[in-house]
């Protein structure tokens, strides 16, 4: 990464938490870029929108319950959370389900902006 | 942007979940996804679709491994590994889908 | 993995000597840590301390350097919001020093 320019990064979530391993790295990741000050935006569609659900207990899968990391963003100047308006309805979920503020837009929508990006990672 | 896809359009939703988000631009289909942009498998009606504003890729390689090449779908243009590249660096972006 | 041993009691660290489980933590083994550290402990520390483990509990991770210098200065006071002050009762890093006294794991991003 080049000093001083900062780019577009898009993280696009797609995956439901805790039966792959991806929601969790996806996390990790968007934490260390944060320290690089870049412009990062973080996309849940399609099962990834269960990452963003209230009210997640993990002991009895002996996993740690990463959910609680979701609201840390906002401390980490990461504000820019977007949500499938389509993938929320198709699973039965509102915006109150959700345990962050988000902004929830039509795929449509998240698809222009994703041709905005400069850097684009699926999880 | 470039879309790029490689899993089975039978087996996960990657394919759907782009050609649902992707406004513009192109799709390049390889490893998997390839049989996607063959003649009358499921998914073809759908890519037809969207070619009305994507352009669609397939990875001759990939096509050719998977003896599929004899019946990709109109429209669609092969590329070599050399045409991949090709189609990374003509675009501002490109998002790998998983 | 190694152990400690605190007032007959052994805990288990990992190689860097950060506690393996974050609720076996108590404030002798704090302060055993911190020794480990050559840090002495003062009531300033224990607030930083104490701040840590609390947005541990909250957020189930520990804050990077400039996260926590900025929550530190809406809840503690605005002069104790500095890396400056952080530094000089962490010397070797209060992400890395003080997390691992206060029992939490290295944050993430931390290299």
């Amino acid at each position: 990464m080049s000093e001083g320019a900062i780019k577009k990064f898009m993280f696009v979530n797609r995956k439901a938490p805790y039966g792959t391993i991806y929601a969790l790295e996806s996390l990790e990741v968007v934490l260390i870029t944060a320290a690089f000050d870049q412009d990062v935006s973080l996309v849940f569609m399609d099962d990834g929108v269960f990452q963003l659900k209230k009210g997640q207990q993990t002991k009895g899968i002996e996993n740690k319950n990463f959910s609680p990391t979701y609201r840390a963003l906002d401390g980490y100047d990461i504000e820019k959370l977007y949500v499938e308006e389509e993938a929320l309805a198709a699973r039965g979920l509102s915006e109150e389900d959700l345990l962050v503020d988000v902004t929830v837009m039509p795929r449509a929508e998240l698809g222009k902006l994703m041709d905005e990006m400069d850097v684009v990672l699926s999880f | 942007m470039l879309h790029i896809v490689n899993k089975s359009a039978a087996e996960r939703n990657a394919l759907d979940s782009c050609l649902r988000v992707a406004q513009g631009g192109a799709i390049l289909l390889i490893e998997d996804a390839v049989y996607a942009a063959t003649k009358g498998n499921e998914a073809e009606s759908r890519l037809r679709d969207a070619q009305s504003h994507l352009k669609i890729y397939v990875l001759a390689p990939d096509l050719e491994a998977r003896g599929m090449q004899d019946r990709i779908m109109e429209g669609v243009t092969t590329v070599d590994y050399g045409g991949f590249v090709d189609l990374v660096t003509e675009h501002k972006n490109c998002q790998s889908w998983l | 993995m190694s152990t400690i041993e605190v007032n007959g009691k052994s805990y288990e660290t990992d190689e860097e000597g950060y506690l393996v489980n974050l609720a076996e933590w108590n404030e002798e083994v704090g302060s055993y840590l911190a020794t480990t550290e050559s840090v002495e402990m003062t009531d300033q520390h224990w607030e930083v301390i104490n701040f840590l483990r609390d947005y541990y509990n909250e957020f189930q991770i520990a804050p990077a350097v400039r996260v926590l210098t900025k929550a530190i200065g809406k809840k503690l006071g605005a002069d104790k919001g500095t890396s400056q002050y952080l530094y000089d009762l962490f010397p070797y890093g209060p992400a890395k020093q003080a997390c691992k006294i206060a029992g939490l794991p290295k944050p993430t991003g931390c290299v």
